[in-house]
């Protein structure tokens, strides 16, 4: 760079703050993936292939892509609701409601477990009436399931919420004035406009609840094939000293995540590139 | 399409927004609401739209209730300041909103809308701009864009609110011509607000001035300028003079000064007297009823501006034309050419 030419940026400190970004990058999230798949390496392909397509790990990977995605489609639903009793409507206890979404976030998740698995145990205050029901939700899929709903929830309401609150009430006028009736406002104007927001709430919701381990593993019941999460299997291959095993595991969750949080963010490019900014 | 409005009310806890509103607007007039912030001419014009609903009062469009509808049902066509254009929709698509939720027995099939909307594009001469995002347009354009989605449902009433406000001077002279001529020619009863007089003046047929929640004053453009109602009229609309006079015993006193001027028929007590800056006309000293010592003056184009301190105490602007040059220190004579005295202070 010649040194008009340097004197010209009118930003200065890009040389220091972009080298420490990519060290650091790389310490903390390069760098141990890197010795992931390079431990993976150790396998020939062969031992791979079997490692993966073995019975166990396919349910494990079932059970934690499935039940994660099943769990961040009703967090979208339900925290978009909820969003929205926050931002549009005044009630008493509004600001408590507004903190305890943010509970999931700060309880530590085997804390959340042993509550959850409390509650809905057989003989919890819930579980019991779920049990006469015939419902079963402690150390059952199910149980996963609502785990995964509860740790996911606050990210769908805190991505959206910002973006609802800047949405001009005018926009809404416009459309009653024009004849829209409330719902086709909410279809046609409201949802588009949080489009971006709720797709990143999404993904991250799905993402939390892929990777979650402590809350799962007490309500889980844990059973192979039925009730073990993906995490749990890798814990379970690495306290048998099988780090290969383990590593494989990983390596697919690591790739299938990263596809569908690749997938999610491009969509949502996509989306917002119909919105030019002003 | 004749609106009504009776006796309308419009609280904000304690803030008294509309204090008792009667208008009577006629078929295909366009009408101007103006006066200051805070005046309630924005309350009222969402009350009639049916984006807020009065404490009490009536408001009837062609005599039947409009205060048992809703704004959907009133097809009232609504320009908001700040445009309210849908931002995820194409310029195309932002005109056919009003046509694709109309309920499906009357909705028209696709090419009629399309159609339409080119149609009502031309009428704004922005067809150019159909496949355009909001983000990607001008102020200017923006509002002309949302004032062809208000048509597009072919309202029964057009309402604007302060539809040039965020828009800069020269965008602004340009869309009040415009929209003058784009009323004579579709003719729809249009109400819009602003606090800028001259747009008032210039654009509507009839100007409703509006000062804490009352009307002030209803009339013709020259009425509300020529023969102003209210001192609160005199003054927001035109550059006025403002003093502050004693009536006793047929004399009119400024300070403790009598002024030449005929005082028949008015009540004794304290009262404003109002004169507008280029009526009041230069004399030598003792000549008019006022005589005073030219402070400054500036030149506006045709116009001088002095500011003279009269002998009285009080300190008043004049625009004088250029024939006879001022200088600071002068000593004149004033002659108000037309004045009002309004009672109370």
């Amino acid at each position: 760079m010649s040194a008009i030419a340097a004197r010209r940026r009118t930003l200065p400190g890009f040389g220091l703050t972009m080298g420490l970004t990519l060290s650091w990058l790389s310490i903390i999230i390069l760098i141990p993936l890197a010795g992931l798949f390079l431990k993976s390496l150790e396998l020939s392909p062969e031992q791979f292939w079997n490692i993966l397509s073995s019975r166990r790990t396919l349910n494990a990977l079932r059970v934690s892509f499935g039940l994660a995605f099943a769990a961040a489609c009703v967090n979208l639903v339900m925290g978009s609701i909820i969003v929205w009793a926050l931002v549009r409507y005044r009630f008493p206890g509004r600001r408590l409601f507004d903190a305890i979404v943010d509970v999931p976030f700060a309880l530590p998740t085997a804390v959340a477990g042993v509550a959850l698995t409390a509650l809905f145990a057989e003989k919890g205050w819930l579980g019991a009436p779920l049990a006469a029901a015939g419902i079963k939700v402690a150390f059952t899929p199910v149980g996963i399931f609502v785990a995964m709903i509860f740790i996911g929830i606050p990210f769908v309401v805190r991505t959206v919420q910002p973006v609802l609150q800047d949405l001009d009430p005018e926009i809404e006028e416009a459309a009653g004035s024009l004849g829209a009736s409330r719902w086709q406002t909410i279809i046609r104007v409201i949802l588009p406009s949080l489009g971006p927001a709720l797709l990143t709430g999404l993904a991250l919701a799905f993402a939390r609840a892929v990777g979650e381990y402590g809350s799962v593993i007490f309500i889980a019941g844990n059973l192979p094939n039925v009730s073990e999460i993906a995490p749990l299997l890798i814990v379970i291959r690495l306290s048998e000293f099988r780090y290969a095993d383990a590593t494989a595991i990983a390596v697919v969750m690591l790739v299938v995540s990263f596809v569908i949080i690749f997938a999610v963010n491009r969509l949502q490019r996509w989306s917002q590139s119909r919105i030019p900014v002003r | 399409m004749t609106i009504e409005v009776r006796n309308l009310v419009k609280k904000f806890g304690s803030f008294k927004a509309l204090d008792g509103v009667d208008l009577k607007v006629d078929n295909g007039e366009l009408l101007a609401l103006l006066g200051p912030s805070g005046s309630g001419k924005t309350t009222l014009l969402r009350i009639i739209a049916g984006l807020d609903w009065p404490d009490s009062g009536e408001v009837t469009f062609n005599g039947e209730d409009a205060l048992a509808q809703g704004a959907r049902e009133r097809h009232v066509g609504f320009v908001f300041q700040h445009y309210a254009l849908f931002r995820h929709m194409t310029v195309f698509e932002n005109v056919a909103f009003g046509l694709r939720v109309q309920p499906r027995a009357i909705r028209k099939d696709e090419a009629t809308i399309r159609a339409r909307v080119k149609e009502l594009l031309d009428l704004v001469q922005l067809d150019w701009l159909a496949d355009r995002y909001p983000s990607q347009l001008s102020g200017g354009q923006r509002q002309r864009i949302a004032l062809a989605r208000a048509l597009a449902i072919e309202p029964r009433i057009l309402l604007l609110d302060e539809p040039f406000g965020a828009l800069d001077a020269k965008v602004r002279k340009e869309l009040r011509r415009w929209l003058r001529s784009l009323h004579h020619e579709i003719n729809v009863t249009s109400i819009f607000v602003t606090h800028d007089q001259e747009e008032a003046l210039e654009v509507a047929n009839r100007v409703v001035v509006m000062d804490k929640g009352r009307i002030e004053q209803i009339g013709s453009p020259d009425d509300v300028y020529e023969t102003p109602a209210t001192a609160f009229v005199h003054g927001f609309i035109g550059e006025s003079i403002e003093l502050p006079v004693q009536i006793e015993a047929g004399v009119i006193r400024l300070g403790d000064r009598p002024l030449r001027l005929a005082a028949d028929g008015l009540a004794p007590g304290a009262s404003r007297l109002f004169v507008r800056r280029h009526d009041m006309l230069v004399g030598p000293p003792g000549s008019g009823a006022f005589e005073g010592a030219v402070q400054h003056v500036r030149n506006f184009g045709p116009v001088q501006r002095a500011e003279v301190a009269l002998s009285g105490g009080e300190t008043i602007e004049i625009d004088a034309p250029r024939d006879r040059e001022l200088r600071a220190g002068d000593t004149i004579g004033l002659e108000p050419r037309r004045y009002r005295i309004f009672a109370g202070v």
